[in-house]
């Protein structure tokens, strides 16, 4: 789509366009465009200067079994964290969907925890799951387990997926109620006279016609779960016990700032941008952008 | 018979009862976190670090919030939410201006190139700063821009998404306006301003909400690059307010530092619901 209307000139637009250009080169190409340079050499062993190494980092990277590790951790957390924050979503958007009098008040309840950072998400579950003082910790002892995600790496795992997935709820929520209020309620009454209880309806009309909202969402949640969920992995774990927790993201910062291993780093920067570009390709692509509201 | 048709589709009765009641348990266990955090905030040291610790506000409120506000542990958290409000706003402002004024070039304008410009803004979704954090910290370091607010917002405000959203609402403007002004003989730029500025009110107030929550909960960037506590943001500074070792937290003045980390967001969310909502879903189309 184009305007018919328009001014003329091309000084005044591409003066127009300077800010957004100066920000975009500065600290979007020139440091995309290092990684990659990077991403070709390695620093000999004095610190003083860099090896050219060609594709070496990259063919250590898919032979090393910690970062290799770390795909399989990501693909773990992310399955699960976009399962949880939809599931838990799914569920209260068709309840408070039935709701007529006062949903208006749990919605407002419910877009809370998206407000609230990750960083401080990851603090909240910390401290209720804090081994020495934590309250549910505490709990579990009582009745015979012995929490302690700062050793074992289910738990460690399971404590970062429901810390990551609870903000992300307000969000999964809000767009499914969304779509559920957009499915005619005439379908569903039809539906009922013909004798489908709820779960009948839920699986042969009502989640079918959700399904663009539903694809969309699992896009989203995924790129969340990918790149957003840093500060609930640093702030919890520090990607430990060991690696258990450490997803691509947090290892490239911890490869390139605290190991200072900037060849490793910027080929995993490298990869990571290929991953991006799945994704953003995906969600402009095929996800139909039905979602009405 | 009005009865037994309402009931086919269950909205009456004890199935609405128990709706509600779902609703109000799954409400309550999503707000436990933020609860506990409160309550915390409240107590002594002493109540938590001897488990279990109680379920009901104590009578701490103030010693603890003014602790934090005041003493903090590495810098004092006023200092903190100040540096994260200027960061949220500048983050929030900038995008806005840039994006406005890009939009604008590429939608009213015909000059060469035009197509290139706009790949490029479309390119910086496919570089969120998680992907190339080594290689901008190292630039944002060569302007010696650590520990600075300059440094802060700068990297964080180029802005596809916003672009897009003015580029498609100033597509829906009716190019009778445009006409009408440049028969009026106004200049580019007083049509931007007396015009379509005045009529993307709603859209930047939305962008604005999305925008300046966004800009608060950053996390990863002002970790690296502000070393000194007193830049530190209070999203990231929360982190370094745990001793290493085997030191206890202060768990009173972090938990007070949490609450005081989620208002400015959480009041957004909660005042500006319909702005939020229409930000949402416009930031994703």
């Amino acid at each position: 789509m184009e305007k018919r209307v328009t001014f003329k000139g091309w000084l005044l637009p591409v003066m127009l366009l300077g800010p957004q250009m100066v920000i975009t080169i500065v600290f979007f190409f020139l440091p995309a465009g290092q990684a990659i340079y990077q991403s070709a050499f390695i620093p000999d062993p004095f610190g003083l200067k860099t090896l050219y190494v060609g594709f070496e980092n990259f063919e250590f990277l898919f032979t090393d079994p910690y970062y290799l590790a770390s795909f399989r951790t990501t693909a773990i957390f992310s399955g699960l964290v976009t399962l949880v924050s939809m599931g838990v979503a799914l569920w209260l958007a068709l309840m408070a969907d039935r709701i007529i009098k006062g949903s208006s008040v749990y919605r407002t309840l419910l877009v809370w925890p998206y407000a609230v950072a990750p960083a401080i998400a990851g603090v909240l579950w910390l401290f209720m799951f804090n081994p020495n003082v934590g309250l549910v910790s505490w709990y579990l002892e009582q009745v015979g387990y012995r929490w302690n995600h700062v050793l074992n790496d289910a738990e460690a795992m399971g404590l970062v997926v429901v810390a990551s997935s609870w903000g992300r709820i307000s969000y999964n929520f809000l767009f499914f109620l969304a779509g559920l209020q957009a499915i005619p309620k005439s379908v569903i009454e039809a539906a009922a006279i013909d004798g489908a209880h709820f779960w009948k309806r839920f699986w042969t009309i009502v989640f079918p016609l959700l399904s663009p909202t539903t694809f969309f969402l699992l896009v989203v949640n995924i790129v969340y779960a990918f790149f957003e969920t840093f500060g609930v992995i640093h702030t919890i774990t520090s990607g430990g016990p060991k690696q258990a927790t450490t997803i691509l993201v947090y290892k490239v910062y911890s490869d390139g700032f605290v190991g200072q291993d900037l060849g490793s780093s910027a080929a995993q920067s490298v990869v990571l941008l290929f991953v991006v570009g799945v994704l953003t390709v995906i969600q402009f692509r095929y996800i139909e952008r039905k979602v009405h509201y | 018979m009005a009865n037994a048709r309402s009931g086919m589709v269950e909205k009456t009765g004890r199935g609405m009862w128990l709706t509600h009641l779902g609703m109000i348990l799954g409400i309550c266990v999503i707000f436990f976190p933020i609860y506990l955090a409160f309550v915390a905030s409240t107590v002594e040291q002493a109540d938590i670090i001897h488990p279990p610790m109680p379920l009901l506000p104590g009578g701490h409120f103030i010693e603890n919030y003014s602790r934090a506000l005041f003493s903090g542990v590495n810098a004092p958290v006023w200092r903190m939410l100040l540096n994260s409000m200027v960061m949220a706003l500048g983050i929030t402002i900038g995008k806005i201006v840039i994006s406005l004024l890009s939009a604008f070039a590429i939608v009213y304008f015909r000059f060469p190139f035009r197509q290139m410009f706009f790949w490029l803004i479309f390119m910086t979704l496919m570089l969120p700063v998680e992907v190339r954090i080594v290689p901008t910290y190292q630039v944002v370091a060569n302007f010696g821009m650590l520990n600075s607010y300059s440094g802060l917002i700068l990297p964080l405000i180029a802005s596809a998404t916003a672009t897009f959203l003015f580029r498609q609402f100033f597509l829906t403007v009716p190019d009778e306006l445009a006409e009408a002004a440049r028969v009026d003989g106004a200049k580019p730029m007083q049509f931007f301003w007396d015009i379509l500025l005045p009529m993307s009110r709603t859209n930047i107030a939305a962008l604005f909400v999305i925008l300046f929550i966004y800009g608060w909960n950053q996390y990863l960037w002002p970790l690296l690059i502000t070393t000194d506590p007193d830049m530190n943001t209070i999203v990231m500074g929360i982190k370094q307010m745990f001793p290493s070792g085997d030191d206890w937290a202060d768990w009173p003045v972090i938990m007070a530092t949490a609450m005081l980390a989620m208002l400015p967001p959480v009041i957004v969310v909660v005042f500006m619901q319909n702005l939020f909502i229409k930000g949402l879903v416009d930031t994703e189309k």
